[in-house]
């Protein structure tokens, strides 16, 4: 069975955990980096990327993390996660994990009061896809080697770079499990590969 | 088709809260201070409870330059407390786009019978609890997500310690019954059916629930954490204590790590005094900011 980890700081962590035992994966939540060891893919959840990246770096997750995804494991950001995973990150000098080669845009659409749910077409996925977003970034620019999955009034808000995998919005607040299972579909063949 | 203020959208940005720490700040520099410690969110406030508490006579919305100028300071969402059923400094802090509102019995009461209709706005809200019928009579009016009332600005964990173990206790219950003893369950506590259903469905609260009213060290919102809240307000706690920074930063550890006992060890060396706090019995009864709304 394949083991998915939630990155367990601070944020939507039960969402994912529900939205990865639908999938039949084993569920575990990552609190220290010792864990990375034991599964083969990892989420990074919703939540504060400000608060995230501060606890990332007391708790000695930053290299553990970017060696996790060296190995060739799969890792999936969704919102704050996306930024985490951003190389750029406008208006701001330094970025955070830089495992993708995006430049993403904070709280792009708005405050709050603008948070808002649309029906998208994601590329892999499937049409109307429910999606949830809340004070949501978007990418701005990706390199040749992102696959953009899907547009918002043509803003990239999901993307794909080989074994990294992004949302700006949130598949773990709704009981579609469609998007879980792509990723749960990348980890599986992953194992394989890394198997091999 | 877009949908902006849907149940789903409002109730979904206070679970990207859980695990946090929201910090009671009074201007752009506390702001910056919370953002830098860690805290998910900042509550902007004219005054800390244990300052409104010292000054009496009304407490009202923040004048709206305080507001601004938090907002205009950090990243992180900013909540503000508007009087429990004043529509308009409701429909003013929606207007100004604070990303959420607190219809708080720490501010003087502008309605003394009703709260707000908060499923009407777009901007969520939190509410304060102390049991299980008034948490879930403010879901049926809206609330997004639910707070402990707890006695603020005491600086005494007790009250707060006992709304959660009392809400949890109450949907232990819940979840026990047979379904044709509910309806009475929920004349008993003043509960709308409908709601309870659905918590006894779940097992749980179908919005994140964060405890306050009186946090004022590392080991009190481990505690609380503990007892099974989502994530804790502090209020006077942080910039009433002798080093700010330190000891917001001690509190977003310790409310990550809430079980790791000697790293909360560790975290509340070297912080100096807490806030000296209230013994509830000196408390009068017309102090007791919990007891302002049902």
């Amino acid at each position: 069975m394949n083991t998915i980890g939630v990155l367990a700081l601070q944020g939507a962590v039960r969402e994912h955990i529900r939205s990865i035992e639908a999938t039949g994966a084993k569920a575990v939540e990552i609190k220290r980096k010792e864990q990375l060891e034991a599964i083969d893919g990892l989420i990074l959840p919703g939540g504060e990327s400000t608060t995230m990246r501060r606890l990332i770096n007391s708790y000695d997750f930053f290299d553990a993390i970017q060696a996790f995804g060296k190995q060739g494991k799969p890792v999936f950001g969704t919102c704050a996660g996306l930024i985490l995973m951003a190389n750029e990150i406008e208006g701001q000098g330094d970025s955070h994990l830089g495992l993708m080669n995006m430049k993403v845009a904070r709280n792009a659409f708005g405050r709050q009061v603008a948070s808002f749910e649309a029906d998208l077409k994601v590329t892999h996925v499937g049409d109307d896809f429910n999606a949830v977003f809340i004070r949501a970034p978007y990418i701005l620019e990706a390199g040749t080697e992102v696959e953009v999955l899907a547009t918002y009034q043509e803003r990239a808000v999901a993307a794909k770079q080989g074994h990294y995998l992004c949302t700006a919005f949130h598949p773990e607040l709704t009981d579609d499990n469609r998007f879980i299972e792509y990723f749960a579909q990348m980890v599986e063949q992953s194992k394989k590969t890394l198997a091999s | 088709m877009t949908n902006t203020g849907t149940e789903r959208v409002k109730r979904g940005m206070a679970e990207m809260q859980k695990g946090g720490v929201i910090m009671d700040v009074v201007n752009a520099e506390q702001a910056k201070i919370a953002e830098q410690a860690g805290a998910v969110a900042v509550m902007a406030l004219e005054r800390v409870p244990s300052d409104i508490r010292a000054a009496g006579g009304v407490a009202r919305m923040a004048s709206p330059e305080i507001t601004e100028e938090v907002m205009n300071a950090v990243s992180i969402p900013v909540m503000a407390k508007g009087r429990i059923g004043h529509i308009v400094e409701a429909r003013v802090l929606e207007a100004m786009g604070v990303d959420y509102i607190d219809e708080s019995e720490v501010l003087t009461p502008a309605d003394d019978v009703f709260h707000l209709k908060k499923s009407d706005y777009t901007v969520p809200f939190v509410c304060g609890c102390r049991n299980l019928g008034e948490a879930a009579r403010r879901i049926g009016e809206g609330a997004s997500m639910l707070r402990t009332k707890g006695e603020p600005g005491t600086g005494n964990i007790v009250e707060a310690v006992r709304h959660m173990r009392q809400v949890q206790s109450e949907i232990r219950m819940l979840t026990a019954m047979s379904e044709d003893e509910v309806m009475t369950f929920a004349k008993e506590i003043g509960a709308p059916y409908n709601i309870l259903l659905e918590i006894k469905e779940e097992g749980r609260l179908p919005v994140v629930n964060f405890a306050a009213g009186g946090i004022a060290t590392p080991a009190d919102a481990a505690l609380m954490m503990q007892l099974g809240a989502d994530g804790v307000f502090v209020g006077s706690g942080i910039f009433k204590s002798n080093n700010p920074e330190k000891f917001a930063k001690a509190i977003v550890e310790a409310t990550t790590h809430y079980t790791d006992y000697k790293l909360i060890g560790e975290l509340s060396k070297g912080l100096g005094n807490a806030m000296k706090g209230i013994e509830m019995g000196t408390l009068e009864a017309h102090d007791r900011m919990q007891d302002r709304s049902e």
